[in-house]
């Protein structure tokens, strides 16, 4: 069955809530959990699943993310038949270069729909982080016979002045017959969020899409699921693993520090559907004679000889002797020089902090300092 | 397609004075410095030195090798044309023979390497570790329009009755080759790395495979027969690191070269990455009662105890009150609570149980079969030490011999 499904991802949301971090790349493209970027996550569970065909549709800023993809060969998608396929925009008569929502994208990569040769598609969002495979949730929906069935999970946090895409599923007891959908909704009546995560029979998505596009429709969710909760049968999966929402910094933030807690990293980085990722042929961390290193997620190529305390290091990071790192994200290529005091900060990708700097951020407020700065 | 020199790399040695580590493995899959294997300092070497086309010659275990080669991606040797194969012996419809040599080893596979019709071969082992861009090699032998270059290191002269001693003249051509001297009469030493220009090469093979007596050997038979010929060959000089890991004391050591703040042997290089197949495991995570200083952890990694002047490789795991010092742990090796480790090097997937003792001194009168480990002890791939084991220096555990070491005689 998963022969027969192939995977639509798509990155051109914007999000500005998520400030610095999306200034040059995707909310896709934005590094996660200690050597991985968000994308990582979403093509690995595919691939994961035995889907060996996967359209990724960019918008703005996919730079960062070819480089990072390059022919798909990690995720071992360089295939000859079916594989990776990059769909960037590009200006025709039925494309309109600019996305207003993702009915437009969709509409745009029709032709890689049709000549796709799978029954199913399973549309995938990409802010959402989660390792699982979709087996389980392919089965129901073919056995359901439902149109479309979304994959949700319980999430009772809220955070209304942050919203962000914010689907929740209304519920018969059953936990999969939907009654009702609420979007953004400013008080929710229901906890079960959807993971955005959409089995849909392909040939259903083309006549969808295509009937909502012609009559102005610009986003999947508000022009085709809330009205179709009308006239289509609507499914939920109910997903009990850990999930993640990168919707804004301080979500950013909270799920990266929920990875130094045992049950949320065991789940993401279950090493039985490993997450794939692009290689750099790092050295293995070094730590030096006066590292100090306490409760730390920690990827390949650092070398570490301050001390780092609750904190995300990601690859290649060097931190120097005397250097004090707490509740931190230090991302790929960054350096803290010696006698250097960090506390509630990102770091993005090479910055450098020089020697005898305090950059403090505080609970739910965590300094955020861009690409390629020098402090 | 021709190419300007091709790699034959031999790597078919078993390694037998690595013990347990290559019953299952040929030495250059041996694991190295928390991420790699052995043949991939080779490997990689060949890839900086913009060389393509590499064969591999072995005739143990293969499959191991094989797997662990692939298609070549991970070194970026998945070429069109050239990149990395695996040249195990074969049957023809004549015969077919194990390799009897090194040089019968690329002597049967000469028809691989006249497909690229090189200029030059480079010759390498698979067992050294050391960076090294034979482009300046090859540019030195041409230089020299010599016949043959071998790449040699000055070693201590106290220890060039170990080596192989190429005895030269004050422009660095060869005048005579000893093998392990007893009394060496430079310290130039050979460091199994030569480039031959591949015609020559190829004729003075097909002579030695014609003579019965020759052990078809480069050093003891080729590399004699060219000099007594009066071939022009040259002595070029390395400096640098370089290590034959072919005991467990040199492999021991060499991994602890990786260590301290100016490491012996410095892998953090951006300008020559050492590539190697990384496993897909996650960051590595040292818990909040962990203390790690001067060891390389690799990612996998979970780290709850104490570790110091220790190599972790990937999927490694120590567990809380656990101290483990100036040793090498193998992928995927799990050390459970409250272990002491001594000096040791634990294979791949072993497990010590809660509370063991590894590396203990000998108690009065306890004899242990040290001779391939001296003071190392060497847990095999795979072996679990029961809870509360106690291990004496320089004991070799294998599913075999753990009996020996289990109060009782049998696991608990």
């Amino acid at each position: 069955m998963n022969q027969e499904a192939f995977g639509l991802i798509f990155t051109g949301e914007a999000n500005p809530y998520m400030r610095d971090l999306v200034l040059s790349r995707a909310v896709a493209a934005v590094p996660f959990g200690g050597r991985y970027r968000v994308i990582d996550f979403g093509l690995s569970n595919l691939v994961n699943t035995g889907i060996r065909n996967v359209g990724l549709i960019v918008q703005r800023n996919y730079h960062s993310m070819m480089d990072h993809l390059g022919t798909g060969k990690e995720w071992d998608l360089n295939r000859k038949r079916d594989g990776l396929f990059l769909l960037p925009p590009y200006s025709t008569k039925d494309n309109t270069g600019v996305y207003r929502g993702d009915i437009d994208a969709f509409h745009s990569v029709m032709q890689y729909v049709r000549r796709s040769p799978q029954k199913y598609l399973i549309l995938c969002g990409s802010h959402t982080v989660f390792n699982t495979t979709y087996d389980a949730v392919l089965k129901q929906h073919v056995e359901s016979g439902a149109d479309i069935t979304i994959m949700y999970n319980e999430d009772p946090r809220f955070f209304p002045e942050e919203q962000n895409r914010d689907l929740r599923l209304l519920l018969e007891e059953d936990g999969k017959t939907v009654t009702g959908l609420e979007w953004n909704p400013r008080n929710p009546s229901s906890n079960f969020r959807s993971c955005e995560i959409n089995v849909i029979d392909k040939e259903l998505f083309e006549d969808l899409v295509e009937e909502s596009y012609a009559r102005g429709g610009v986003d999947f969710v508000r022009d085709i699921l809330l009205p179709g909760v009308k006239d289509l049968k609507i499914m939920g999966w109910r997903y009990d693993g850990y999930v993640a929402r990168i919707d804004s910094i301080n979500t950013y933030f909270m799920h990266s520090m929920e990875l130094l807690d045992a049950s949320a990293a065991k789940d993401l980085y279950n090493m039985k559907h490993p997450i794939y990722t692009k290689v750099k042929d790092e050295i293995a961390t070094k730590y030096g004679d006066y590292a100090d290193v306490h409760n730390v997620v920690m990827a390949d190529g650092c070398v570490i000889d301050g001390s780092v305390e609750d904190s995300i290091v990601f690859r290649g990071v060097t931190v120097e002797h005397g250097a004090i790192v707490k509740n931190s994200i230090l991302m790929q290529g960054v350096t803290v020089r010696a006698g250097a005091a960090l506390d509630h900060v990102i770091l993005d990708k090479n910055v450098t902090v020089n020697a005898g700097r305090t950059l403090t951020g505080y609970e739910g407020i965590p300094l955020v300092f861009r690409k390629n700065l020098t402090v | 397609m021709k190419k300007k020199i091709v790699c034959m790399l031999l790597a078919g040695g078993q390694g037998s004075r690595l013990g347990v580590l290559t019953s299952s493995m040929a030495k250059p899959a041996v694991p190295f410095g928390g991420k790699y294997r052995i043949i991939d300092f080779p490997l990689s070497n060949c890839v900086n030195s913009d060389i393509d086309t590499v064969g591999v010659l072995t005739q143990y275990r293969p499959l191991a090798l094989n797997a662990y080669l692939g298609t070549g991606q991970h070194w970026d040797l998945d070429r069109t044309n050239g990149g990395v194969f695996v040249l195990p012996p074969y049957m023809t419809e004549h015969d077919g023979h194990w390799y009897s040599g090194t040089a019968n080893a690329i002597w049967q596979n000469r028809s691989f390497v006249d497909q690229y019709d090189p200029d030059y071969v480079l010759i390498l082992s698979g067992d050294h570790i050391y960076k090294m861009d034979y482009t300046k090699m090859l540019k030195f032998h041409v230089a020299n329009e010599a016949a043959a270059t071998i790449a040699v290191l000055k070693v201590p002269m106290e220890e060039a009755h170990r080596f192989g001693i190429m005895n030269t003249d004050e422009n660095g051509t060869i005048v005579s080759f000893e093998e392990k001297p007893k009394n060496p009469k430079s310290n130039n030493a050979s460091m199994g790395i030569y480039i031959f220009n591949w015609k020559l090469l190829r004729a003075y093979m097909d002579r030695d495979d014609a003579d019965p007596s020759s052990e078809n050997d480069f050093g003891k038979n080729i590399i004699p027969t060219m000099l007594n010929a009066g071939e022009k060959m040259v002595a070029y000089p390395f400096e640098g690191y370089w290590k034959d890991v072919g005991t467990i004391q040199s492999l021991w050591e060499a991994n602890m070269d990786l260590l301290g703040e100016k490491p012996v042997l410095d892998l953090n290089d951006s300008a020559w990455r050492i590539y190697t197949r990384n496993p897909v495991m996650p960051p590595h995570y040292t818990d909040a009662a962990a203390d790690v200083k001067n060891s390389l952890v690799a990612e996998g990694c979970v780290v709850r105890g104490k570790v110091l002047h220790t190599v972790l490789f990937c999927g490694a795991k120590s567990d809380t009150g656990s101290e483990v010092m100036d040793s090498v742990v193998f992928p995927e090796a799990e050390i459970g609570r409250n272990c002491l480790v001594k000096k040791a090097i634990i294979g791949e997937n072993a497990i010590i149980g809660d509370g063991a003792q590894i590396g203990v001194p000998l108690k009065e009168g306890e004899v242990v079969d040290n001779h391939l480990t001296g003071d190392i002890v060497l847990i095999g791939s795979g072996v679990e030490i029961p809870a509360g084991a106690s291990i004496p220096c320089g004991a070799v555990v294998t599913a075999e011999t753990i009996g020996q070491f289990i109060s009782g005689g049998k696991e608990a």
